[in-house]
């Protein structure tokens, strides 16, 4: 049963192979000729003004970032989930465990918005 | 010797197999057609000739069909078209947005204005872009019409071809 995924397996190693071509031969190529205002940031031709070209970035980016990855493995664990839904034997047990399993997710939810993560600061 | 990944692309850009390759005569002329047909050129329009260009790149004297796809940055385009006057308050910028873009590059001045000065010798025109950046395709007009654009980026498109592709690793010539 394996075998009959084997054409997704053939066409994955093809294209990562053409764009890994693609990459590297481009590397071997391409002319090579950093210097500072070259590597300066582009902002429409005017001198880079403002904190981001110094380094200061907000941190809250970082707490926003985290929440979205608890949030995002927290739906990422809903799809398998809604695949076994309609299994008639243990049905309320599963729904049960997935009602659980968001309510303690939520608690920490209402923690950070308590708390003012979501915010923008 | 592998203490990074910026050393590994060293080792395979630069080494005697690579160098050869870049030697062949069909290296050198596969990548120079690759780079004269997909010009990707910077909109930079200051006046009137801009509007030249926009109708060239519009469907009457469609730009697409040649693989000129117009870029916004300079970061990802290979030609900057100056279209238009270049005025001394606009040249610095003029002047970081080349030095943005990376490698190989060139620069069209379209018109009077961007090619000389055009009709303004005034004190606040630059007489011409080639006193701030070089310029390789200089098309004269007031405005040049589309077709002359046109035929502008054909003449570029032979001139890539006619060059040599890696000529600055071979010579070891560092720009800037």
């Amino acid at each position: 049963m394996l075998f009959d995924y084997l054409p997704i397996l053939i066409m994955v190693v093809v294209a990562s192979f053409m764009g890994g071509m693609a990459l590297i031969m481009s590397a071997v190529l391409h002319p090579k000729n950093p210097y500072k205002d070259k590597l300066s940031p582009w902002e429409c031709g005017v001198e880079p003004i403002g904190d981001a070209n110094v380094g200061h970035f907000r941190i809250h980016f970082f707490i926003i970032a985290i929440l979205f990855i608890v949030f995002d493995v927290e739906t990422l664990f809903l799809f398998p989930w809604a695949v076994i839904l309609s299994e008639k034997s243990i049905s309320d047990f599963i729904f049960v465990e997935m009602i659980v399993f968001i309510a303690v997710l939520a608690v920490g939810l209402i923690y950070a918005w308590v708390k003012g993560a979501l915010d923008w600061v | 010797m592998f203490t990074s990944l910026e050393n590994i692309a060293d080792l395979l850009r630069d080494n005697p197999l690579t160098n050869k390759v870049k030697d062949n005569l069909v290296t050198k002329t596969v990548v120079n057609w690759g780079r004269a047909s997909s010009l990707w050129p910077m909109t930079f329009g200051l006046a009137c000739c801009a509007i030249e260009m926009i109708c060239a790149a519009c469907s009457r004297y469609d730009l697409d069909r040649m693989g000129i796809v117009f870029r916004p940055s300079p970061r990802q385009s290979d030609v900057i078209v100056i279209a238009g006057t270049m005025t001394k308050k606009i040249a610095p910028m003029v002047k970081r947005l080349y030095d943005q873009m990376s490698e190989p590059r060139w620069v069209i001045a379209l018109g009077g204005c961007a090619s000389a000065g055009g009709p303004y010798n005034t004190y606040s025109v630059v007489q011409g872009t080639d006193l701030v950046i070089p310029v390789d395709i200089y098309i004269p007009g007031c405005p040049p019409r589309p077709e002359a654009l046109l035929f502008g980026f054909l003449q570029l498109m032979e001139k890539i071809k006619r060059e040599h592709p890696f000529v600055l690793e071979e010579r070891g010539i560092k720009v800037g």
